[in-house]
C-alpha cells in the first residue's frame, strides 16, 4: 500500500528524517513508537503533505503513486486520512457542512455521484455510532468548543465517513483517559478491513492494548531502528527506550 | 444556510468579472448636467412637489455650498465634480403601470438578471419590492395587502404626495440637512427612495424589500429611506444594490432614516455589491452613505450589511439610542478585493439609561484593497448602566492588502460597561491544512473558513438574503488566494 | 502637519512672544525652516485628529515668564547617577563617561538631534534650553535619574538625546515633579535611539502637583534584537500630553510600552503612542490602565502599524480603565494599521466601573467600603506596576500611592 524508502527531511535546515525506510500492506497495522523528538509526528506530517517540511532524499509510494507529487487534497482523495494530534478548530464551519464538502469532493475525485442530503445524513447517524459522538456535535463547528476526548472522537468519525485506505493515528491516544481511550480504539477496530491500513504513531505501550498491531517499529533519531511483534512495545514499555538508545549507539 | 457552498458555489466562482454589468438601454428623461438652484427646482417640479419640499431642498442646498468633502476617512480617491453629475434622470414614461403586465419588457429582463424579477418575487417569496431604477420607483407590488394592515410601503414620491403630515413630521429629524456633506447633498437633489410606515402594534407580516441601481451613465444616485415603526410594531427591512459596469466613477449617497418609536424592532438588512471597479481599479461606484436610526424607549434597532462592492465606501449605519432600554445592534461583513477601498463602521450613541449595542464587524481584506473599521461608542452622562460589547476581527487575505481598526470610545458615565476586541490576523494555515487533508481544494477550504468566519453577521440575514450574501463573498473573493 | 486657522486668533504667536531663541549652537538652517513653520502654524485643535479629545485652553490662556530656584524635594532611587533641571535650568549632573548637556556639545555634534516639523517638536527645538546628551556603551553600572522640577510659571524646553550602542544596557528614569504653586509649561522632547542588540528602560513618572503643562515627546528608533520598555507612570499632573513613538527598524526587536495614569480632581491625562512595524519579526506589547476620579478626563489613543512587508509581527495593545465618579471622563482610540498579511495583531479596550460583586465580597469579609475599592483600584493597576522590575521605582510608586489612598502594596 505504502512504500517509504530512505526518507530524507529537514525543516528549517535541521534534518529530522535521516533514512527511514517503511513497508505497509493492505489489512495491516502498524504501530510507531519512540522518545519525544525522533521524528514521529514530522512523519505524519509529511506523509499528509504539510509544505515546510524539505524532503531532500528518499521517496514514499502510496498505491503505485508518488505520493510526494501529489498536493495534500490529492493525496486525502486517493484515500490517506491523518488523524490530528491536535485537531483544528474551524469556528462558524459546522462540523456536518465541513464533512459533506470534504466526502463530495473526494467524491468528485472519483468520478463518483455526491450522496443526496438524506443518504448523508443517515451515513452521519451510522457512522457516529462508532465512536458514540453524540449526534449534537455534528451540528457544532468544528472542533471549537469540543473536549479533548471529543476533538479525538471527532477525528475517527472523520475517519469512519471517509473511509480510507490508510489511516495515520497521530498520537491519537495523547490526553484521553481510559473510557475515551477505549471507545477511540474499538472505533478503530470496527473500521478495520483487509483491504485497509492503518499506521498508529503514539508514545504510550496502553494504546496498542487496544489496537493490535502486526509490526511496531521504533523510531529513534529519525530513522526507524528495531522492528518487531506487539511484544517488543512489552519490552519498551518496561525497559523503556534508553535500551534502545544504547543499542543505537553501538 | 449550510447547504450553500456545495456545487452551486462551484459554478457561481466559475463567474470571473462582475456578474450584473450590464446597461439598460430605455430611454431615459435627464436633466442638464451639473448643480444650482435651477436644477434643484426642476427636480422639484418635476416631481410635482409641495413648496416645503421645495424649501427643505433649497436650505439644504444652502448649508452644502458652505461644507466641504470630508477627508478624515482612511480612503484615496480623485473626488467627484459635483457639476459633471446629471441629478435626474427618469425612465420616460407618461403613465404609471396599471398592472405589471404593463412593465416595460426590457426593464423586466434587467430585473430578471439581477436574479430579483418581480414575478417570481412575487410568487415565490412573498416579498414585496419596492424597485428603485435610476431613482424612480417604477413597480409597487403587494402594496395592496400591506394597505389591509394599515402599513404603507411606498415611493418616496408617493408618500411626498400621499402622506405628507408623516413626511414632514419625521424626514430630516434623525439626519438633519445639516450633518453632513453627502447628506446635504442628497437632501437637496434626492430624487427618489423608499417609504415606509408601520402602524401600532401591527407586525409586518413579510420582509420589504427594495433594490436599488445605478443605470445611466454619468447620473449619481441620491435615494432617499424612511422607515417608521409607531410603538410595538415590528418589521424587517431588506436592501439590496447592483450596478451595472461603467468606466468612470458614479456616486451614490444616500440617506436612510429608522424611526422606532416606543417598543418597536426595526430589522434593516443590506447586501450591497455596486460595481467595485476591474481587477485595475478603474471605475466603481462611490458609496457615501448616511444611515441612522433612533430608537425610543424599549425600542431596538439592528443594522446587518454585507458590503462586497463599490470602488469607495464610506458607510456608518449608526443607532442614536434615546429611550431608556433601548437596543441598537451593528452586523457588519465587509469584503474588498483589488483595488477597492472600504471604511465602514458604526456609531452607537447611548442617551438613555440601561441601553445596549452590540457591535460585530468581520472585515475581509484581499488583493491591493484597503478595508478599515471605524466605530465610535459613547456613552453620555445620563446613560447609567449602558452596555457596548465591540468585537471588530480582520481577516487578510494577501501581502499587499490593508486592515485598519480605528474604534473611538467615550465614556461620561462610570456605570456604563464597555468591552471592545479586536483581532488581526491572516487565514489560518492550520485551518486550510486541516481542510486540505480532507479532501477539500483551497479555494472552497476558504470559502469555507470565510463563511465560518462571518456566520455570526449571516446569521442576521433573513434566509434568501444570507444564500445571496455567502455566493456574493465567494465571489467576490475569488482567485484571491496570495 | 496642523492646517493653518486663519480665522482664529493665533494663540501660538501670542504663546512664543516671550520666549528667548535657543542659545545652542544648532543648525541655522533647520531653526530657519522650524522658525518659519512656528510662524505660520497654530495651536491645534480638537479638529485635529491628534488632538481630538485634547483642548490646549489652558495653554494658550496661561502667560508665562520668569523662573526662580526650585527645591530638590526627593530622589528615587537610592543609588544612581542624578541629574536635575530646575525650571528648565540644568543645576546638577553627575560626572559619567559619555553623559554632557546640550550646551557642552559643538555645532556638529548638534547636528545629530532631528526635530520633526510638527508644533511642539519645533518648538522645543528653536526654544531650547538645555538637554542631555547620552552615549551608554556596555553596561551602565548605575541606572540614570533625571528630575525635572517646576514651580514657576515658566516655558520649559528641554531635549534629551540618548543613544544606547550597540548591545549597551542601561535604565533611566525621567521624573517630572512640580510645587503645588507651580504654573509652567513643561515641553520636553527626548530623541532615544537603540542600535542592535541594545537594551533600555526608561520609567516616567509624572507627579506634578501643581497647575502645571507637559507635553512630552519620546521618539524612539530601535534597531534590530534591541529590547525597548518604557514605563510611563502619571500620578498626577493638570495636563499632561505623552506622545510615544516607536519606530521599530530593525528585525527581532521588542518593544513594550506598559501605563498606569491615576488622575483627579479636573486634571486631565492624554498618553498617545504609537509603535511603528517596518520590518519583519518583532514583538510589542502595549498594556495601559487608568483609574479616573473626580472631574478628571483621561485619553488613550494607541495605534500600532505594521508596514507593507513587515510580516510575522505579533502585536498586542490593552487598554482598561475604571471611571470612580460621576463627573469622570474616559474617551479610548486604540488603533490598528495593518499592511501586512502574516500577522497577529489584536487590540482591546475595556471601561467600566469596580465590580461591585467583589467589593460586597471583600466587606462581607470586614473590609471597609474605602478599604475594598482601595484593594481593588490597587490590584487593577498592580497588573502594570508589577511589570517595573527595579525595586526603586516600585518602592517610589508604592510610597505616592500610600501618600495619597492609604494603599498597601
Amino acid at each position: 500500500m505504502i512504500k517509504i524508502e530512505n526518507l530524507h527531511a529537514s525543516i528549517d535546515g535541521k534534518e529530522i528524517l535521516k533514512g527511514l525506510n517503511l513497508e505497509v500492506n493492505a489489512g495491516e497495522v502498524h504501530a510507531i513508537m519512540g522518545p519525544n523528538g525522533a521524528g514521529k509526528s514530522t512523519l505524519a506530517s509529511i506523509l499528509a503533505g504539510r509544505e515546510e517540511y524539505e524532503i531532500t532524499e528518499g521517496s514514499i509510494l502510496f498505491e503505485g503513486k508518488d505520493l510526494l507529487e501529489l498536493s495534500t487534497e490529492d493525496r486525502a482523495r486517493e484515500g490517506l486520512f491523518l488523524a490530528f494530534q491536535y485537531p483544528v478548530e474551524i469556528p462558524g464551519v459546522s462540523n456536518i457542512n465541513f464533512l459533506r464538502t470534504s466526502l463530495n469532493e473526494i467524491k468528485e475525485y472519483r468520478g463518483e455521484n455526491p450522496l443526496s442530503a438524506k443518504d448523508f445524513m443517515k451515513m452521519v447517524r451510522e457512522k457516529s455510532t462508532i465512536v458514540e459522538l453524540d449526534s449534537k456535535l455534528a451540528n457544532r463547528s468544528v472542533n471549537v468548543g469540543f473536549s479533548g476526548g471529543e476533538k479525538k472522537r471527532n477525528e475517527i468519525f472523520q475517519m469512519a465517513m471517509l473511509d480510507p485506505k490508510l489511516a495515520i493515528l497521530d498520537e491519537t491516544d495523547s490526553g484521553l483517559d481510559i473510557d475515551a481511550l477505549r471507545i477511540v480504539a474499538n472505533g478503530v477496530n470496527k473500521l478495520k478491513t483487509p483491504q485497509n491500513a492503518c499506521i498508529v504513531i503514539t508514545h504510550y505501550q496502553r494504546l496498542l492494548d487496544y489496537i493490535v498491531p502486526d509490526f511496531v517499529h521504533v523510531l529513534f533519531d529519525g530513522k526507524i531502528v528495531k522492528t518487531g511483534t506487539k511484544e517488543l512495545a512489552l519490552i519498551l514499555e518496561e525497559k523503556g527506550y534508553d535500551w534502545i538508545k544504547e543499542s543505537a549507539a553501538v | 444556510m449550510a447547504n450553500y457552498t456545495e456545487n452551486e458555489l462551484a459554478k457561481d466562482l466559475e463567474n470571473q468579472e462582475y456578474k450584473f454589468g450590464f446597461v439598460t438601454d430605455i430611454e431615459t428623461d435627464k436633466a442638464p448636467v451639473g448643480l444650482s438652484e435651477d436644477i434643484i427646482r426642476l427636480i422639484s417640479s418635476k416631481k410635482n412637489e409641495p413648496e416645503w419640499m421645495l424649501s427643505f431642498r433649497l436650505n439644504a442646498f444652502e448649508v452644502w455650498k458652505k461644507m466641504t468633502e470630508p477627508e478624515w476617512a482612511h480612503v484615496h480617491y480623485k473626488k467627484p465634480d459635483f457639476q459633471e453629475i446629471t441629478y435626474y434622470a427618469a425612465p420616460k414614461q407618461t403613465k404609471k403601470y396599471e398592472s405589471w403586465d404593463d412593465v416595460d419588457p426590457e426593464m423586466k429582463e434587467t430585473m430578471t438578471k439581477l436574479g430579483i424579477s418581480l414575478e417570481e418575487q412575487q410568487r415565490l417569496s412573498g416579498v414585496a419590492v419596492d424597485f428603485v431604477m435610476d431613482s424612480v420607483s417604477v413597480a409597487t407590488s403587494f402594496k395592496e395587502k400591506l394597505k389591509e394592515l394599515g402599513i404603507i410601503f411606498c415611493s418616496f414620491s408617493d408618500a411626498v404626495q400621499e402622506y405628507p403630515e408623516l413626511v414632514k413630521k419625521y424626514m430630516g429629524t434623525v439626519i438633519p440637512t445639516t450633518d453632513n456633506f453627502y447628506a446635504s447633498l442628497n437632501s437637496a437633489v434626492f430624487t427618489d427612495g423608499s417609504f415606509c410606515y408601520i402602524p401600532k402594534g401591527i407586525r409586518c407580516p413579510m420582509e420589504l424589500s427594495t433594490y436599488f441601481r445605478i443605470n445611466a451613465g454619468g447620473t449619481g444616485q441620491f435615494e432617499r429611506t424612511l422607515v417608521i415603526a409607531d410603538e410595538g410594531s415590528y418589521v424587517s427591512y431588506l436592501e439590496g444594490c447592483t450596478a451595472p459596469q461603467r468606466d468612470e466613477n458614479q456616486l451614490h449617497a444616500a440617506v436612510v432614516e429608522l424611526i422606532a418609536l416606543e417598543n418597536a424592532e426595526i430589522k434593516y438588512s443590506t447586501v450591497q455589491n455596486w460595481y467595485p471597479g476591474n481587477k485595475q481599479g478603474k471605475g466603481g461606484v462611490f458609496n457615501f452613505v448616511t444611515k441612522r436610526g433612533i430608537c425610543e424607549r424599549r425600542a431596538k434597532i439592528s443594522w446587518t450589511q454585507v458590503e462586497t462592492g463599490s470602488a469607495v465606501t464610506w458607510k456608518y449605519p449608526s443607532c442614536i439610542l434615546k429611550g431608556d432600554y433601548s437596543v441598537g445592534e451593528f452586523y457588519s461583513v465587509a469584503v474588498t478585493n483589488n483595488y477597492q477601498q472600504a471604511d465602514t463602521g458604526t456609531k452607537m450613541i447611548h442617551l438613555g439609561k440601561h441601553t445596549k449595542s452590540t457591535i460585530i464587524s468581520k472585515g475581509i481584506s484581499a488583493g491591493k484593497s484597503q478595508n478599515s473599521y471605524r466605530g465610535l461608542v459613547q456613552i453620555h452622562k445620563n446613560a447609567q448602566q449602558s452596555r457596548n460589547f465591540s468585537q471588530c476581527d480582520s481577516l487578510l487575505m494577501s501581502d499587499q492588502c490593508g486592515a485598519h481598526t480605528f474604534p473611538y470610545i467615550e465614556c461620561k458615565n462610570p456605570s456604563a460597561k464597555i468591552e471592545h476586541e479586536a483581532t488581526t490576523s491572516k487565514i489560518g494555515e492550520d485551518q486550510l491544512f486541516y481542510c486540505m487533508q480532507r479532501g477539500i481544494s483551497e479555494e472552497k477550504a476558504i470559502s469555507l473558513i470565510v463563511n465560518g468566519y462571518c456566520k455570526e453577521v449571516l446569521n442576521q440575514l433573513p434566509m434568501e438574503f444570507a444564500v445571496e450574501a455567502q455566493k456574493l463573498l465567494a465571489i467576490s473573493l475569488e482567485g484571491s488566494v496570495g | 502637519m496642523y492646517a493653518v486657522n486663519t480665522t482664529q486668533v493665533n494663540k501660538l504667536s501670542q504663546l512664543l512672544a516671550p520666549l528667548d531663541r535657543s542659545s545652542l549652537s544648532l543648525e541655522k538652517e533647520k531653526m530657519q525652516d522650524l522658525q518659519d513653520f512656528l510662524e505660520t502654524a497654530n495651536l491645534p485643535t480638537t479638529k485635529d485628529e491628534n488632538w481630538k479629545y485634547t483642548r490646549l485652553t489652558k495653554l494658550s490662556n496661561a502667560s508665562f515668564s520668569g523662573s526662580q530656584n526650585a527645591n530638590i524635594p526627593f530622589t528615587v532611587y537610592q543609588d544612581a547617577y542624578r541629574i536635575v533641571f530646575d525650571n528648565g535650568k540644568l543645576v546638577r549632573k553627575d560626572a559619567f563617561n559619555g553623559c554632557r548637556s546640550l550646551t557642552e556639545l559643538t555645532s556638529h555634534e548638534l547636528t545629530q538631534l532631528k526635530p520633526n516639523k510638527v508644533i511642539f517638536d519645533a518648538l522645543n527645538f528653536v526654544y531650547a534650553e538645555d538637554g542631555i546628551f547620552l552615549d551608554v556603551y556596555g553596561d551602565l553600572d548605575k541606572p540614570i535619574e533625571i528630575l525635572h522640577l517646576s514651580n514657576g510659571n515658566k516655558v520649559n524646553n528641554i531635549r534629551h538625546y540618548i543613544r544606547v550602542h550597540s548591545l549597551a544596557k542601561a535604565e533611566i528614569s525621567l521624573i517630572f515633579s512640580a510645587d503645588e504653586e507651580s504654573k509652567s509649561f513643561s515641553n520636553i522632547v527626548s530623541e532615544i535611539h537603540l542600535d542592535n542588540g541594545a537594551q533600555l528602560v526608561i520609567n516616567k513618572l509624572q507627579v506634578e502637583r501643581g497647575l502645571d503643562v507637559n507635553i512630552s515627546r519620546e521618539k524612539v528608533t530601535q534597531h534590530r534584537d534591541s529590547v525597548f520598555t518604557m514605563n510611563t507612570i502619571s500620578l498626577d499632573g493638570q495636563f499632561v500630553r505623552n506622545d510615544v513613538e516607536i519606530s521599530v527598524q530593525g528585525v527581532n526587536a521588542e518593544s513594550n510600552l506598559n501605563g498606569v495614569y491615576i488622575v483627579r480632581e479636573q486634571q486631565f491625562i492624554d498618553n498617545h503612542t504609537i509603535i511603528d512595524h517596518q520590518v519583519p519579526h518583532c514583538l510589542s506589547n502595549e498594556l495601559y490602565k487608568g483609574v479616573i476620579f473626580d472631574k478628571a478626563t483621561a485619553v488613550f489613543n494607541g495605534k500600532v502599524f505594521v508596514r507593507k512587508d513587515a510580516q510575522k509581527i505579533n502585536a498586542f495593545q490593552s487598554n482598561a480603565n475604571i471611571l470612580m465618579s460621576e463627573d469622570a471622563t474616559v474617551n479610548a482610540k486604540p488603533e490598528l494599521e495593518i499592511y501586512a498579511d502574516d500577522v497577529k495583531c489584536s487590540h482591546g479596550s475595556t471601561t467600566g466601573q469596580l465590580d461591585e460583586e467583589a467589593i460586597f465580597y471583600l466587606k462581607s469579609r470586614g473590609i471597609s467600603d474605602s478599604g475594598a475599592r482601595n484593594l481593588l483600584v490597587s490590584a487593577f493597576v498592580g497588573q502594570v506596576l508589577e511589570k517595573i522590575e527595579h525595586e526603586d521605582i516600585q518602592t517610589f510608586i508604592s510610597k505616592k500611592l500610600q501618600e495619597r489612598f492609604g494603599w498597601e502594596n
